[in-house]
Protein backbone atom coordinates (compact mmCIF):
# COMPACT_ATOMS: atom_id res chain seq x y z
CA UNK A 1 0.00 0.00 0.00
CA UNK A 2 1.09 3.10 -0.99
CA UNK A 3 1.43 6.39 1.34
CA UNK A 4 0.30 9.75 -0.51
CA UNK A 5 0.35 12.36 2.18
CA UNK A 6 1.71 12.68 5.31
CA UNK A 7 0.88 15.69 7.89
CA UNK A 8 3.20 17.61 10.03
CA UNK A 9 3.73 15.97 12.91
CA UNK A 10 2.83 12.27 11.82
CA UNK A 11 4.71 9.59 13.53
CA UNK A 12 5.86 8.25 10.60
CA UNK A 13 9.52 10.18 9.55
CA UNK A 14 11.93 9.72 6.66
CA UNK A 15 8.97 8.74 4.32
CA UNK A 16 8.94 10.03 0.71
CA UNK A 17 5.66 11.12 -0.58
CA UNK A 18 4.85 10.21 -3.52
CA UNK A 19 1.94 11.85 -5.94
CA UNK A 20 1.56 8.37 -8.24
CA UNK A 21 -0.54 6.43 -6.51
CA UNK A 22 0.77 3.21 -7.64
CA UNK A 23 4.19 4.07 -6.24
CA UNK A 24 5.03 1.53 -3.60
CA UNK A 25 2.78 -0.79 -4.88
CA UNK A 26 3.80 -4.11 -6.68
CA UNK A 27 4.36 -4.09 -9.93
CA UNK A 28 1.21 -5.33 -12.36
CA UNK A 29 2.02 -7.92 -14.51
CA UNK A 30 -0.52 -9.35 -16.58
CA UNK A 31 -0.19 -13.19 -17.21
CA UNK A 32 -0.81 -14.33 -20.33
CA UNK A 33 -3.74 -17.15 -19.43
CA UNK A 34 -6.70 -15.58 -19.83
CA UNK A 35 -10.58 -17.18 -19.11
CA UNK A 36 -12.44 -16.70 -22.51
CA UNK A 37 -15.53 -18.10 -21.76
CA UNK A 38 -17.59 -20.72 -19.40
CA UNK A 39 -20.54 -23.11 -19.94
CA UNK A 40 -22.37 -24.89 -17.04
CA UNK A 41 -25.25 -27.46 -18.40
CA UNK A 42 -28.10 -27.04 -16.21
CA UNK A 43 -30.65 -29.23 -15.12
CA UNK A 44 -32.29 -29.96 -18.20
CA UNK A 45 -28.96 -31.41 -19.60
CA UNK A 46 -27.37 -29.94 -23.39
CA UNK A 47 -26.87 -32.33 -26.31
CA UNK A 48 -23.99 -29.79 -27.42
CA UNK A 49 -21.74 -27.20 -25.65
CA UNK A 50 -20.57 -24.53 -28.37
CA UNK A 51 -17.78 -22.07 -27.81
CA UNK A 52 -18.38 -19.47 -30.76
CA UNK A 53 -17.38 -15.87 -31.77
CA UNK A 54 -14.05 -16.92 -30.53
CA UNK A 55 -11.43 -14.09 -31.15
CA UNK A 56 -8.03 -14.30 -32.78
CA UNK A 57 -5.88 -12.84 -30.26
CA UNK A 58 -4.40 -15.74 -28.29
CA UNK A 59 -1.78 -17.95 -29.73
CA UNK A 60 -3.53 -21.13 -28.22
CA UNK A 61 -6.89 -22.06 -26.67
CA UNK A 62 -7.24 -24.44 -23.91
CA UNK A 63 -10.27 -26.20 -22.74
CA UNK A 64 -10.79 -27.77 -19.22
CA UNK A 65 -13.61 -29.59 -17.58
CA UNK A 66 -15.76 -32.21 -16.14
CA UNK A 67 -17.70 -34.46 -18.04
CA UNK A 68 -21.14 -36.39 -17.19
CA UNK A 69 -23.38 -38.21 -19.68
CA UNK A 70 -26.83 -39.38 -19.81
CA UNK A 71 -25.78 -42.47 -20.81
CA UNK A 72 -27.15 -45.20 -18.65
CA UNK A 73 -25.25 -48.69 -17.99
CA UNK A 74 -21.35 -48.72 -17.39
CA UNK A 75 -19.96 -48.02 -20.69
CA UNK A 76 -18.05 -44.88 -20.65
CA UNK A 77 -17.94 -42.56 -24.25
CA UNK A 78 -15.31 -40.21 -25.31
CA UNK A 79 -15.53 -36.30 -25.69
CA UNK A 80 -16.09 -35.91 -29.32
CA UNK A 81 -14.66 -32.02 -30.78
CA UNK A 82 -15.48 -30.43 -34.18
CA UNK A 83 -14.20 -27.18 -35.38
CA UNK A 84 -15.89 -24.37 -37.03
CA UNK A 85 -19.08 -26.20 -37.23
CA UNK A 86 -17.13 -28.68 -39.88
CA UNK A 87 -17.93 -32.37 -40.12
CA UNK A 88 -15.13 -33.99 -42.48
CA UNK A 89 -10.94 -33.87 -42.62
CA UNK A 90 -10.29 -35.05 -39.42
CA UNK A 91 -7.93 -37.29 -38.06
CA UNK A 92 -7.41 -38.82 -34.26
CA UNK A 93 -5.39 -41.44 -32.59
CA UNK A 94 -5.63 -41.91 -29.01
CA UNK A 95 -3.38 -44.24 -26.58
CA UNK A 96 -5.49 -45.31 -23.29
CA UNK A 97 -5.58 -47.50 -19.93
CA UNK A 98 -8.69 -49.08 -18.57
CA UNK A 99 -6.96 -50.30 -15.34
CA UNK A 100 -5.70 -54.00 -16.72
CA UNK A 101 -3.97 -52.80 -20.15
CA UNK A 102 -3.25 -50.23 -22.41
CA UNK A 103 -4.71 -50.22 -25.69
CA UNK A 104 -4.27 -47.56 -28.91
CA UNK A 105 -6.77 -46.46 -31.34
CA UNK A 106 -6.84 -44.18 -34.29
CA UNK A 107 -8.08 -43.32 -37.59
CA UNK A 108 -6.59 -40.97 -40.99
CA UNK A 109 -9.75 -39.27 -41.79
CA UNK A 110 -13.11 -39.21 -39.72
CA UNK A 111 -15.95 -36.74 -39.01
CA UNK A 112 -14.85 -35.69 -35.74
CA UNK A 113 -11.70 -35.81 -33.22
CA UNK A 114 -11.60 -37.06 -29.99
CA UNK A 115 -10.77 -35.87 -26.68
CA UNK A 116 -10.48 -38.71 -24.56
CA UNK A 117 -12.74 -41.29 -22.98
CA UNK A 118 -13.82 -39.43 -19.87
CA UNK A 119 -17.55 -39.09 -20.00
CA UNK A 120 -18.96 -41.01 -16.97
CA UNK A 121 -22.65 -42.58 -17.56
CA UNK A 122 -25.53 -40.62 -15.51
CA UNK A 123 -26.44 -44.56 -13.76
CA UNK A 124 -24.63 -45.81 -10.74
CA UNK A 125 -21.99 -42.96 -10.39
CA UNK A 126 -23.87 -40.46 -8.44
CA UNK A 127 -21.47 -37.39 -8.29
CA UNK A 128 -18.88 -38.46 -9.92
CA UNK A 129 -17.02 -36.79 -13.22
CA UNK A 130 -14.89 -37.04 -15.93
CA UNK A 131 -12.06 -34.73 -16.93
CA UNK A 132 -10.42 -33.42 -19.59
CA UNK A 133 -7.81 -30.75 -20.44
CA UNK A 134 -7.19 -30.26 -24.04
CA UNK A 135 -4.88 -27.46 -25.85
CA UNK A 136 -5.49 -26.80 -29.54
CA UNK A 137 -2.19 -25.49 -30.68
CA UNK A 138 -1.85 -21.97 -33.08
CA UNK A 139 -5.47 -21.93 -33.64
CA UNK A 140 -5.80 -18.51 -35.53
CA UNK A 141 -2.76 -19.67 -38.12
CA UNK A 142 -4.58 -19.02 -41.74
CA UNK A 143 -1.65 -21.57 -42.62
CA UNK A 144 -1.57 -24.22 -40.81
CA UNK A 145 -4.05 -27.76 -39.88
CA UNK A 146 -4.97 -27.81 -36.87
CA UNK A 147 -3.99 -30.02 -34.13
CA UNK A 148 -5.19 -31.15 -30.32
CA UNK A 149 -4.33 -33.10 -27.66
CA UNK A 150 -5.52 -33.72 -24.37
CA UNK A 151 -5.52 -35.37 -21.21
CA UNK A 152 -8.47 -37.33 -19.56
CA UNK A 153 -9.78 -39.69 -18.21
CA UNK A 154 -12.43 -40.73 -15.32
CA UNK A 155 -12.17 -43.03 -12.41
CA UNK A 156 -14.86 -44.46 -10.38
CA UNK A 157 -13.48 -46.72 -7.97
CA UNK A 158 -12.94 -50.03 -9.53
CA UNK A 159 -13.18 -48.48 -13.30
CA UNK A 160 -12.50 -46.21 -15.89
CA UNK A 161 -10.13 -44.78 -17.97
CA UNK A 162 -7.08 -42.72 -18.45
CA UNK A 163 -5.83 -41.33 -22.26
CA UNK A 164 -3.95 -39.38 -24.27
CA UNK A 165 -5.19 -38.01 -27.53
CA UNK A 166 -4.50 -36.19 -30.17
CA UNK A 167 -6.55 -34.60 -33.01
CA UNK A 168 -6.12 -32.98 -36.25
CA UNK A 169 -8.64 -31.07 -38.36
CA UNK A 170 -6.37 -30.95 -41.82
CA UNK A 171 -8.92 -28.72 -43.57
CA UNK A 172 -7.71 -26.04 -45.98
CA UNK A 173 -6.70 -24.04 -43.32
CA UNK A 174 -8.62 -21.10 -41.59
CA UNK A 175 -8.33 -19.66 -38.03
CA UNK A 176 -10.89 -21.40 -35.40
CA UNK A 177 -13.60 -19.32 -34.43
CA UNK A 178 -15.84 -22.03 -32.68
CA UNK A 179 -16.03 -25.13 -30.95
CA UNK A 180 -18.39 -27.79 -30.62
CA UNK A 181 -18.18 -30.51 -27.81
CA UNK A 182 -20.41 -33.40 -27.55
CA UNK A 183 -20.26 -36.94 -26.01
CA UNK A 184 -19.89 -39.76 -28.47
CA UNK A 185 -23.20 -41.50 -29.23
CA UNK A 186 -25.41 -38.48 -29.16
CA UNK A 187 -25.76 -38.74 -25.71
CA UNK A 188 -26.36 -35.63 -23.73
CA UNK A 189 -23.90 -33.44 -21.29
CA UNK A 190 -25.91 -33.88 -18.10
CA UNK A 191 -26.58 -30.93 -14.89
CA UNK A 192 -23.03 -29.59 -13.71
CA UNK A 193 -21.06 -30.34 -16.59
CA UNK A 194 -18.69 -27.73 -16.90
CA UNK A 195 -16.49 -26.57 -19.78
CA UNK A 196 -13.88 -23.21 -19.52
CA UNK A 197 -12.33 -21.93 -22.38
CA UNK A 198 -9.39 -20.23 -21.98
CA UNK A 199 -6.66 -18.22 -24.16
CA UNK A 200 -2.80 -18.56 -23.57
CA UNK A 201 -1.15 -15.41 -24.92
CA UNK A 202 1.76 -15.35 -27.27
CA UNK A 203 5.07 -12.84 -26.79
CA UNK B 1 -16.07 -11.91 -24.01
CA UNK B 2 -12.56 -12.65 -22.30
CA UNK B 3 -12.31 -12.10 -18.13
CA UNK B 4 -8.99 -11.16 -18.14
CA UNK B 5 -6.21 -13.31 -16.23
CA UNK B 6 -7.05 -15.97 -14.48
CA UNK B 7 -3.76 -17.91 -13.47
CA UNK B 8 -2.62 -17.33 -10.40
CA UNK B 9 0.49 -18.94 -8.36
CA UNK B 10 -1.34 -19.09 -4.84
CA UNK B 11 2.07 -20.60 -3.35
CA UNK B 12 5.25 -22.07 -3.89
CA UNK B 13 7.82 -23.67 -1.94
CA UNK B 14 11.46 -25.02 -2.32
CA UNK B 15 12.40 -27.12 0.47
CA UNK B 16 15.75 -26.10 3.15
CA UNK B 17 15.69 -29.37 4.59
CA UNK B 18 14.23 -32.78 3.53
CA UNK B 19 10.30 -32.76 4.31
CA UNK B 20 8.25 -35.64 4.38
CA UNK B 21 4.99 -34.63 3.25
CA UNK B 22 4.15 -31.08 1.70
CA UNK B 23 0.99 -29.07 3.00
CA UNK B 24 -0.92 -26.37 0.85
CA UNK B 25 -3.67 -25.21 3.50
CA UNK B 26 -6.10 -22.92 4.26
CA UNK B 27 -6.66 -22.90 0.34
CA UNK B 28 -9.30 -20.30 -0.52
CA UNK B 29 -12.63 -21.30 -2.67
CA UNK B 30 -11.79 -18.53 -5.33
CA UNK B 31 -10.74 -20.43 -8.08
CA UNK B 32 -12.32 -23.59 -10.27
CA UNK B 33 -9.25 -25.63 -10.45
CA UNK B 34 -5.85 -25.92 -9.32
CA UNK B 35 -2.68 -26.99 -10.87
CA UNK B 36 -0.12 -28.39 -8.70
CA UNK B 37 3.41 -28.59 -10.02
CA UNK B 38 6.19 -30.32 -8.89
CA UNK B 39 10.20 -30.95 -9.44
CA UNK B 40 11.88 -32.75 -6.96
CA UNK B 41 13.90 -35.85 -5.58
CA UNK B 42 13.28 -38.24 -2.80
CA UNK B 43 15.92 -38.76 0.16
CA UNK B 44 16.01 -42.66 -0.40
CA UNK B 45 15.04 -43.19 -4.31
CA UNK B 46 12.45 -45.23 -5.57
CA UNK B 47 9.44 -43.71 -3.96
CA UNK B 48 6.01 -43.58 -5.52
CA UNK B 49 3.95 -39.77 -4.39
CA UNK B 50 0.59 -39.70 -3.39
CA UNK B 51 -1.88 -36.65 -2.84
CA UNK B 52 -4.79 -36.53 0.12
CA UNK B 53 -7.29 -32.95 0.54
CA UNK B 54 -8.44 -32.17 3.50
CA UNK B 55 -6.69 -34.40 6.17
CA UNK B 56 -9.51 -37.01 4.80
CA UNK B 57 -7.36 -40.62 5.87
CA UNK B 58 -10.46 -42.61 4.85
CA UNK B 59 -10.49 -45.01 2.07
CA UNK B 60 -12.00 -43.01 -0.31
CA UNK B 61 -10.06 -42.28 -2.78
CA UNK B 62 -8.59 -44.64 -6.68
CA UNK B 63 -6.95 -43.90 -9.23
CA UNK B 64 -6.61 -45.29 -13.24
CA UNK B 65 -2.99 -45.41 -14.67
CA UNK B 66 -1.41 -45.26 -17.67
CA UNK B 67 2.00 -46.36 -18.00
CA UNK B 68 5.21 -46.95 -20.40
CA UNK B 69 8.44 -48.09 -19.09
CA UNK B 70 10.55 -47.96 -21.47
CA UNK B 71 10.25 -51.78 -23.01
CA UNK B 72 6.32 -51.58 -22.45
CA UNK B 73 3.04 -49.78 -22.06
CA UNK B 74 0.72 -50.73 -19.55
CA UNK B 75 -2.45 -49.76 -17.12
CA UNK B 76 -3.44 -49.94 -13.63
CA UNK B 77 -5.94 -49.01 -10.64
CA UNK B 78 -5.92 -49.03 -7.03
CA UNK B 79 -9.66 -48.82 -5.19
CA UNK B 80 -10.73 -48.06 -1.42
CA UNK B 81 -7.31 -46.31 -1.29
CA UNK B 82 -6.60 -44.14 1.73
CA UNK B 83 -4.70 -41.58 -0.99
CA UNK B 84 -4.23 -41.08 -4.14
CA UNK B 85 -1.27 -43.00 -5.58
CA UNK B 86 -0.13 -39.79 -8.39
CA UNK B 87 2.89 -41.38 -9.65
CA UNK B 88 2.68 -45.05 -10.20
CA UNK B 89 5.59 -46.02 -12.49
CA UNK B 90 7.53 -42.84 -12.87
CA UNK B 91 8.82 -43.12 -9.32
CA UNK B 92 11.18 -40.32 -7.19
CA UNK B 93 14.80 -40.88 -7.60
CA UNK B 94 17.45 -39.31 -5.91
CA UNK B 95 18.29 -36.88 -8.28
CA UNK B 96 15.88 -34.55 -9.88
CA UNK B 97 14.40 -35.91 -12.97
CA UNK B 98 11.19 -35.97 -11.47
CA UNK B 99 8.46 -34.20 -12.09
CA UNK B 100 4.38 -34.19 -11.71
CA UNK B 101 1.60 -31.91 -12.74
CA UNK B 102 -1.50 -32.36 -10.97
CA UNK B 103 -4.40 -30.68 -12.38
CA UNK B 104 -7.37 -30.57 -9.27
CA UNK B 105 -10.73 -29.84 -11.33
CA UNK B 106 -13.67 -28.10 -9.78
CA UNK B 107 -11.98 -28.25 -6.28
CA UNK B 108 -14.39 -25.73 -4.67
CA UNK B 109 -17.81 -27.27 -5.47
CA UNK B 110 -19.86 -29.00 -3.26
CA UNK B 111 -21.43 -30.83 -5.35
CA UNK B 112 -19.28 -33.11 -7.17
CA UNK B 113 -16.78 -35.93 -5.82
CA UNK B 114 -13.62 -34.50 -6.82
CA UNK B 115 -11.56 -35.95 -9.78
CA UNK B 116 -7.45 -35.13 -10.69
CA UNK B 117 -5.70 -35.79 -13.51
CA UNK B 118 -1.63 -36.18 -13.23
CA UNK B 119 1.21 -36.64 -15.36
CA UNK B 120 4.08 -37.81 -13.76
CA UNK B 121 7.66 -38.23 -15.51
CA UNK B 122 11.57 -39.69 -14.79
CA UNK B 123 13.08 -39.69 -17.94
CA UNK B 124 15.36 -41.96 -16.26
CA UNK B 125 12.56 -44.86 -15.63
CA UNK B 126 9.19 -44.36 -16.68
CA UNK B 127 6.20 -41.86 -17.82
CA UNK B 128 3.19 -42.25 -16.25
CA UNK B 129 -0.77 -40.59 -16.64
CA UNK B 130 -3.07 -40.83 -14.13
CA UNK B 131 -7.24 -39.73 -13.11
CA UNK B 132 -7.56 -40.14 -9.58
CA UNK B 133 -11.20 -39.99 -7.42
CA UNK B 134 -11.56 -38.42 -3.91
CA UNK B 135 -15.06 -39.01 -3.27
CA UNK B 136 -16.08 -36.30 -1.57
CA UNK B 137 -18.50 -33.27 -1.90
CA UNK B 138 -16.43 -31.07 0.49
CA UNK B 139 -14.29 -28.19 -0.94
CA UNK B 140 -10.40 -28.61 -0.82
CA UNK B 141 -9.26 -26.57 1.58
CA UNK B 142 -5.71 -28.68 2.05
CA UNK B 143 -3.82 -30.63 -0.01
CA UNK B 144 -0.72 -33.01 1.59
CA UNK B 145 1.35 -34.13 -0.98
CA UNK B 146 4.20 -36.68 0.63
CA UNK B 147 6.04 -39.94 -0.68
CA UNK B 148 5.25 -43.28 0.15
CA UNK B 149 8.53 -43.36 1.98
CA UNK B 150 11.20 -41.22 2.67
CA UNK B 151 11.31 -37.70 2.76
CA UNK B 152 11.30 -34.81 0.01
CA UNK B 153 15.03 -33.71 -0.20
CA UNK B 154 16.35 -30.03 0.06
CA UNK B 155 15.62 -28.19 -3.69
CA UNK B 156 12.46 -29.72 -4.36
CA UNK B 157 9.92 -27.48 -6.00
CA UNK B 158 6.18 -27.11 -5.14
CA UNK B 159 3.80 -24.65 -6.66
CA UNK B 160 0.14 -24.65 -6.18
CA UNK B 161 -1.48 -22.26 -9.19
CA UNK B 162 -4.70 -21.43 -8.94
CA UNK B 163 -7.46 -20.98 -12.21
CA UNK B 164 -10.70 -19.15 -12.46
CA UNK B 165 -13.22 -19.44 -15.05
CA UNK B 166 -15.10 -16.20 -16.39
Amino acid sequence: MAITSIKTGSSFKNLIKYNDFLAGNAAFQPTAYESIATVTVGAGGSSTITFSSIPSTYQHLQIRGIIKSSRTGSARNDLIIKLNGSSTTYAHHQLYGDGASAAALGTASTTQGLLGINCVPSSGYTSQFGVVVADILDYANTNKNKTIRSLAGTDNNGAGFTSLSSALWYATPVAVTSIDLTVDGAYNFEQYTKFGLFGIKGA
Amino acid sequence: MAAGATYFPIATTTLGSATATVTFSSISGSYTDLVLVENGQSSTGGSYTRIRFNSDTGSNYSATYLYGNGTAAGSDRYSNMTFIPVAYVASVETNFNHNTIINIQNYSNSTTYKTVLARSNNAATATDAAVGLWRSTSAITSIEYYLNSGSWAIGSTFTLYGIEYA
